[in-house]
C-alpha cells in the first residue's frame, strides 16, 4: 500500500463525511429545533436532485438545475409543513415517523408518476469533470473537490447564520424553550416554517450535487438518510458543529474501513475468507462507532439534551 | 310471450359464450415490481410480456398483474392469493431472486407452473429444480460466465473485479472465475446499496489491472460508472448487461460509450422475431425494449405455446409442451436443458451511440449454446 493511495482515501473520506453533512445538517436543524423526526428528508433529497436533472435537461445548465432544486425542495418543504408536519409537532415521536413514513410513499411515487419508473440522467457540468492533479501526483476527480470546498462553505454560512444573525438567535431559543419565544412575540408557526424549509433545502442542495455522481432514482433518499440519522446521533442532535464532526467521523471510517479492514485480515488468514470478513466488518464500521460514542457520550459529541 | 322468447335467447347466447369460454381458460398470475427503485425493471418485464399476449389476441388466456414492491413477503401474500383465490393457472414476472426464492418452490409444489421471466438463482438450477419450474431466461451466473470468457479471449492477464456482498454477487464472481483462468489484480466485494465508489476506483487505479470487470446492478452500477468516467482511470470496464442495458444506459450517459458487456439477447440479434419484437415494442410504447423487456416477451411466447397445445388442467401435457419450447424466439436458437433453464448463446455487446440514443451492438459470442453450472445436480 502507497502513501499516495492512503492520501487519497482520506480525501475520499473527508468528501464522503462533507457529502453526509450537507444531508444531515437540514435533519439535524428540524429535529433540534422543532424536536421532529422527519423520515421524509431523503424524499426531499430525491426532489432536490430530480428538480435538478430535469432542469440541466431541459436548459443545459447544471448551475440552473441546482437553483432549481434548492427552489423544489424549499417549496416541497414548505408544502408539507404546512399542510401535515404542523399537525406533528405535539405528538409524540411514534406519530411522526409514521405520518412521515407516509409522507416517503406519497413522494416516491409522485415523483415516478412525473418522472417515469427509469433513472434520469444528470451529469457534473463540463468545468468540473475530469481529474486534476493535486500536489504529490495524486489525480482526484475535480467535481469530488468542488463538493468540498460546498461543503465546507455550506459549513460557514450555517455557522454564521445560527451564531451572528438575528434568525439564528430566534431558532436558538426555539430550540432551548419554545413557549418562552413564543411569549415574546416571536411567530413560531412562521419560524418553524422557515426552519424546514432551509432544511429542505440543504436535502435538495446535498440531492442535486451527489445526484451528479450517482444514479438520479426513486428511492435514492432511503439509504442516505439512515446513514445522516447515524450522523446526528453521534454529532449530538440539534447541533451543527456536532454533524459536521459527525459526518466527517462516519466518512473517514466508512471508506478507511472498506479499505484497510480486508488489508487487515489478511495478514491473519488467507485472502479469501479475509475479503469477506473484511467486506462484512466493514459495512458494520460507522455503526460500531455510533455504538461507542454513545456509551461514553450517550447524547451524542456536542449533544445539549439529556 | 315475444319477451320470454327473446329472454331465453339471449340466455341461451349467454350460456353457450359462457361454455365456449371455458374451452381452455387459462389464467397466468404476473408478479412483477411496478413502484419504488425497481420499477423500471418491472415495467419493461410487464410490457413485454404484455405485448405477447395482445399480439397473440387469445381470448381464453387472461392476466392479472400485481405490485410486489419489491419485498419477499410482499410477493408471497400476492402468490397466495392469487393461487387460492383467483385460481390462476401460472405464475410469472418475478425480477428479483430473493423473492424468487420465496415465492417458486411454494407455488411449484402447489402443482402450479411457474416461468421466469427474469430471476434464475442458482438453487433453482441445480437441487431445487422442479417439473414446474421453467426459465426462460437464463440462470444467474450465464452472463458473468459470458463476461469470464470473454476476458480470457481478450487476452486479459490481470483483472479486477468488484461485486456487492450478497449471494448474487458472490455466485457473479464465482461464475466470472469458471471461465476466466488469469490472475486478478483484486477481487472486492462492496456494500449492497453503496452508492460512493472513491475508494475502489482508488485501489483499482493502485493495483495495477490491466482490466475491469464489475457486477452493479441498478442504481449501483450508474453511480460506478459515472464515478469511474470522472476519475481520470482509463481501463477497459466489462460486465453483465444489468449495467448497461435500455432502462439505464439513458442515466449513465457518455460514460458507458465503449463498454464490453455481455448478454443473452441484444436488439441487433437478427432473426425475424427479434426485429418485429423490436419494431412493435417501439411501436406500442415509444421506447426501445430491454433485456427484461424481451425475456418476458418470450416467456409470455413460451406459455401461450404451450396452451395452443394442451390444456393446463392437463399438467402432464402441458408440462411436455412447456419443455418443446416451440415459439419464435427472440433469440433465435432456444431450447431447454433438462433442469429446464435454457440453452442460449452468451454474445458480447459494446455500448455505441445510434444517433442520439445509447444502445448495445452485438461485436462477437462469448460462449455458445451455455447451459449452466448446476444442470447436473438437478434429478428429475
Amino acid at each position: 500500500m502507497s502513501l499516495i493511495l492512503f492520501i487519497e482515501q482520506i480525501l475520499n473520506g473527508l468528501q464522503f463525511g462533507v457529502m453526509l453533512f450537507l444531508m444531515a445538517a437540514g435533519l439535524t436543524l428540524v429535529f433540534g429545533v422543532m424536536g421532529l423526526i422527519n423520515l421524509a428528508h431523503g424524499s426531499l433529497y430525491m426532489v432536490g436532485a430530480f428538480a435538478c436533472a430535469a432542469v440541466a435537461a431541459a436548459t443545459g445548465s447544471f448551475w440552473l438545475g441546482l437553483v432549481a432544486s434548492l427552489a423544489a425542495a424549499a417549496a416541497a418543504g414548505v408544502v408539507v409543513e404546512v399542510t401535515v408536519i404542523r399537525r406533528l409537532y405535539r405528538r409524540d415521536h411514534l406519530d411522526q415517523v409514521l405520518a412521515t413514513f407516509a409522507l416517503i410513499l406519497v413522494f416516491s411515487e409522485g415523483v415516478r408518476w412525473l418522472f417515469g419508473s427509469f433513472p434520469l440522467y444528470l451529469d457534473p457540468p463540463a468545468m468540473l469533470s475530469g481529474a486534476v492533479e493535486l500536489p504529490g501526483g495524486i489525480l482526484y476527480p475535480a467535481y469530488r473537490l468542488a463538493i468540498i470546498v460546498a461543503g465546507l462553505i455550506v459549513a460557514a454560512l450555517l455557522f454564521l447564520l445560527i451564531g451572528r444573525t438575528r434568525l439564528g438567535v430566534r431558532i436558538r431559543a426555539g430550540e432551548s424553550d419554545r413557549e418562552m419565544i413564543a411569549a415574546l412575540g416571536v411567530d413560531i408557526d412562521r419560524l418553524y416554517t422557515m426552519v424546514f424549509a432551509l432544511g429542505a433545502a440543504l436535502a435538495g442542495f446535498a440531492g442535486a450535487m451527489v445526484g451528479a455522481i450517482q444514479s438520479v432514482q426513486v428511492g435514492m433518499g432511503e439509504p442516505v438518510l439512515i446513514l445522516a440519522f447515524v450522523v446526528i446521533v453521534i454529532g449530538g442532535v440539534g447541533s451543527i458543529k456536532g454533524a459536521l464532526l459527525g459526518a466527517l467521523l462516519v466518512g473517514l471510517t466508512d471508506t478507511l474501513g472498506r479499505f484497510l479492514l480486508p488489508l487487515a485480515f489478511e495478514a491473519v488468514t488467507d485472502p479469501a475468507s479475509a475479503k469477506a470478513m473484511g467486506a462484512a466488518l466493514a459495512s458494520m464500521a460507522i455503526y460500531v462507532l455510533m455504538a461507542a460514542v454513545l456509551v461514553f457520550r450517550p447524547t451524542g459529541l456536542f449533544g445539549a439534551r439529556a | 310471450m315475444k319477451l320470454r322468447t327473446q329472454l331465453c335467447a339471449a340466455l341461451s347466447a349467454l350460456a353457450l359464450s359462457a361454455a365456449m369460454a371455458e374451452a381452455a381458460p387459462l389464467k397466468i398470475g404476473m408478479i412483477t415490481t411496478l413502484s419504488g427503485g425497481g420499477a423500471g425493471l418491472g415495467v419493461d418485464s410487464r410490457d413485454g410480456f404484455m405485448l405477447a399476449i395482445k399480439q397473440a389476441a387469445n381470448p381464453d388466456v387472461s392476466v392479472i398483474i400485481e405490485d410486489d414492491t419489491q419485498k419477499p413477503d410482499i410477493a408471497v401474500q400476492i402468490a397466495d392469493k392469487m393461487i387460492q383465490s383467483d385460481g390462476v393457472d401460472v405464475l410469472t414476472g418475478i425480477v428479483w431472486s430473493n423473492l424468487a426464492m420465496a415465492v417458486v418452490p411454494n407455488a411449484v409444489r402447489q402443482g402450479k407452473f411457474y416461468v421466469s421471466t427474469n430471476a434464475g438463482p442458482s438453487a433453482l438450477a441445480g437441487k431445487g429444480c422442479h417439473e414446474n419450474y421453467f426459465n426462460a431466461a437464463y440462470q444467474n451466473d450465464n452472463l458473468h460466465e459470458g463476461a469470464g470468457a470473454y476476458a480470457k479471449s481478450a487476452g486479459y492477464k490481470k483483472t479486477f473485479i468488484l461485486a456487492p456482498n450478497y449471494p448474487a454477487g458472490k455466485d457473479s464472481l464465482t461464475g466470472f472465475k469458471r471461465y476466466y483462468g488469469g490472475d486478478l489484480a483484486g477481487e472486492v466485494y462492496t456494500q449492497l446499496g453503496q452508492t460512493d465508489y472513491a475508494a475502489e476506483i482508488a485501489q483499482i487505479r493502485a493495483s495495477g489491472a490491466d482490466s475491469v470487470f464489475f457486477f452493479l446492478p441498478g442504481g449501483m452500477g450508474i453511480a460506478f460508472l459515472k464515478q469511474w468516467s470522472q476519475s481520470g482511470v482509463d481501463l477497459p470496464l466489462m460486465g453483465p448487461a444489468f449495467s448497461f442495458d435500455q432502462t439505464i444506459l439513458g442515466a449513465v450517459g457518455d460514460a458507458a460509450l465503449g463498454v464490453k458487456n455481455t448478454s443473452e439477447w441484444s436488439k441487433d440479434i437478427d432473426n425475424p422475431a427479434n426485429k418485429a419484437f423490436v419494431e412493435s415494442f417501439q411501436a406500442e410504447y415509444g421506447r426501445l425494449p430491454s433485456l427484461y423487456a424481451a425475456q418476458s416477451f418470450d416467456a409470455a411466447q413460451l406459455i401461450l405455446s404451450a396452451a395452443a397445445k394442451a390444456d393446463v388442467k392437463d399438467a402432464a401435457a402441458f408440462r411436455e409442451a412447456l419443455r418443446a419450447a416451440d415459439f419464435p424466439s427472440v433469440r433465435g436458437d432456444f431450447r431447454f436443458d433438462k433442469n429446464q433453464h435454457p440453452i442460449q448463446d452468451i454474445y458480447v455487446r459494446e455500448v455505441v451511440k445510434e444517433g442520439d440514443v445509447l444502445t448495445n451492438k452485438i461485436v462477437g459470442v462469448a460462449i455458445e449454446d451455455r447451459s449452466s453450472a448446476y444442470v447436473d445436480e438437478c434429478q428429475m
